[in-house]
């Protein structure tokens, strides 16, 4: 019999290749699936606003994400803080295809993660190296998504996090055998974790890129880096025309090593969301939950 | 591994839009046929002696196969006897409600959402049946089946023989030179179902 960890891995796998669309009501969700979302985030306010709002930022009101997961029929995730399992509970208690332990959100527990293998549905989590990566998947992350740094439409630090992780990965490849007990204990992580990597050269589960990607180039810059597939946050929404940005995006990530239909797919787009530059931002995201 | 009395080695097209395509061509690199990657329409011009529609979101497939003017293409091929194995969103998108090839509706997200999804050891008719003294006996009287967020086949009609059922819901189905299943035979170890698909592409099943 399979258990839960496998079968959340399972649909994790068949996420791969698509983009994950950040989407605050039914109109957006319906617009999202309509340009070829494979699935979508529910949350009351995209990074960029959560980012402009200030103030404490928490799970989103579950009748606003029934809305959503009534308005599609593609899998809908949502965030809850970080630690915070009461908020998963009510996101499971809703029945919420996965969960997103996430750093946008304001962190409700600055020591402990949620033990996300007591849960039946699946989590995601952030990671901007390998160690975090490995410790949520310790903690029953089934799948992986670079931090980023959201809602400023600024790639530099998904494009950090997933070249530290693929680095990182390259090189406990190339260890010894008898390194890897050294590896596991500078990594804080879990000996089979660190041989399963060693022997497989990648993560035991589907890594996503998130944070800041907000044009075609940028999405076939993360798969091209290594990625299986991308979030798209506030790039969508906060853009001219999110229709036509949405489904260039979705194309792009499909045909992300193909440079003759990416440049056919950015023509046109209208405005990009204007973002903030990674030195003019005054809170880190990604350092929330190591 | 068997190809015996064949031609040629069949090459097999893997449609590679989004989804679990990856690990249909593990599963048949496992059984040495040689496979491609349809993304767009230059790839799909490639000859292939067969296709894969993989798991993933049939509504992100529909999409971006009509952007990329593969639909037409893709229907008639199929429309033409091109043999075809579609896994869950696969096998949507033969349904008379998409590409139309089968004489088949599909109900979606059939087990509700990821809370739904499950393992089962189930029968299957042709491979699961196969009496044991017999060349094609697999000597194994369960198949694993992986149900993710699945469909299964609501009604169908003339030419399909329904080769498995769980809870009397047909999960399994073939039409002519057409293979659908409702789980995901790629993410198991067991190369039954894809084995069983090359040997209808030879012929012999």
């Amino acid at each position: 019999m399979e258990d839960r960890q496998t079968l959340n891995r399972n649909l994790a796998q068949m996420l791969k290749g698509g983009v994950i669309m950040d989407v605050t009501t039914p109109e957006q969700a319906r617009i999202a699936e309509a340009a070829g979302a494979c699935a979508v985030m529910a949350l009351e306010r995209i990074p960029a606003d959560i980012r402009a709002a200030g103030g404490v930022s928490r799970m989103s009101d579950p009748k606003m994400i029934k809305g959503i997961q009534e308005a599609v029929s593609i899998p809908v995730m949502a965030k809850c803080r970080i630690g915070h399992f009461v908020e998963a509970q009510i996101l499971e208690a809703i029945e919420i295809d996965y969960i997103d332990e996430s750093e946008v959100l304001s962190p409700a527990d600055d020591v402990y993660h949620i033990d996300k293998r007591k849960f039946n549905v699946p989590f995601v989590c952030g990671a901007k190296d390998l160690g975090e990566a490995l410790r949520r998947i310790n903690e029953g992350a089934t799948m992986i998504r670079t931090k980023g740094e959201p809602g400023t439409g600024d790639v530099i630090q998904a494009v950090r996090h997933m070249r530290m992780m693929q680095s990182e990965i390259r090189r406990l490849t190339s260890l010894n055998a008898d390194e890897l007990y050294e590896a596991a204990k500078q990594l804080r992580v879990p000996f089979d974790l660190v041989q399963y990597v060693h022997d497989n050269g990648k993560l035991p589960v589907v890594n996503f890129a998130a944070g800041g990607v907000a044009t075609p180039a940028d999405a076939a810059l993360m798969m091209q880096l290594g990625a299986e597939g991308v979030f798209v946050g506030s790039g969508i929404f906060k853009s001219g025309d999110p229709v036509k940005r949405a489904q260039a995006i979705v194309k792009a990530v499909t045909n992300y090593d193909n440079p003759k239909i990416i440049a056919e797919l950015s023509e046109d787009l209208g405005e990009a969301m204007v973002g903030i530059n990674e030195n003019e931002i005054e809170l880190l995201m990604a350092e929330r939950g190591k | 591994m068997s190809n015996n009395g064949n031609i040629h080695s069949p090459v097999i097209a893997v449609l590679a839009l989004q989804g679990a395509f990856a690990e249909h061509e593990q599963m048949l690199q496992k059984l040495g046929v040689e496979t491609f990657e349809i993304r767009n329409r230059t790839d799909w011009d490639k000859p292939k002696d067969g296709l894969i529609i993989p798991g993933g979101e049939s509504t992100t497939m529909t999409r971006i196969m009509h952007d990329l003017d593969l639909w037409e293409p893709v229907r008639d091929a199929i429309k033409g006897g091109l043999p075809v194995f579609g896994t869950c969103a696969g096998l949507i998108m033969l349904d008379s409600n998409h590409l139309g090839t089968m004489n088949i509706t599909a109900k979606r997200n059939a087990y509700g959402r990821q809370l739904g999804s499950f393992y089962h050891d189930g029968e299957f008719r042709g491979i699961t049946d196969v009496p044991a003294d017999s060349e094609l006996s697999t000597q194994d009287s369960q198949l694993p089946m992986t149900f993710i967020r699945a469909p299964y086949i609501e009604s169908h009609g003339e030419g399909v023989e329904i080769l498995a059922s769980v809870d009397g819901k047909d999960v399994a189905a073939r039409q002519g030179n057409q293979l659908v299943t409702a789980f995901h035979p790629e993410l198991n170890d067991d190369t039954r179902v894809h084995d069983f698909f090359l040997g209808m592409i030879k012929g012999v099943k």
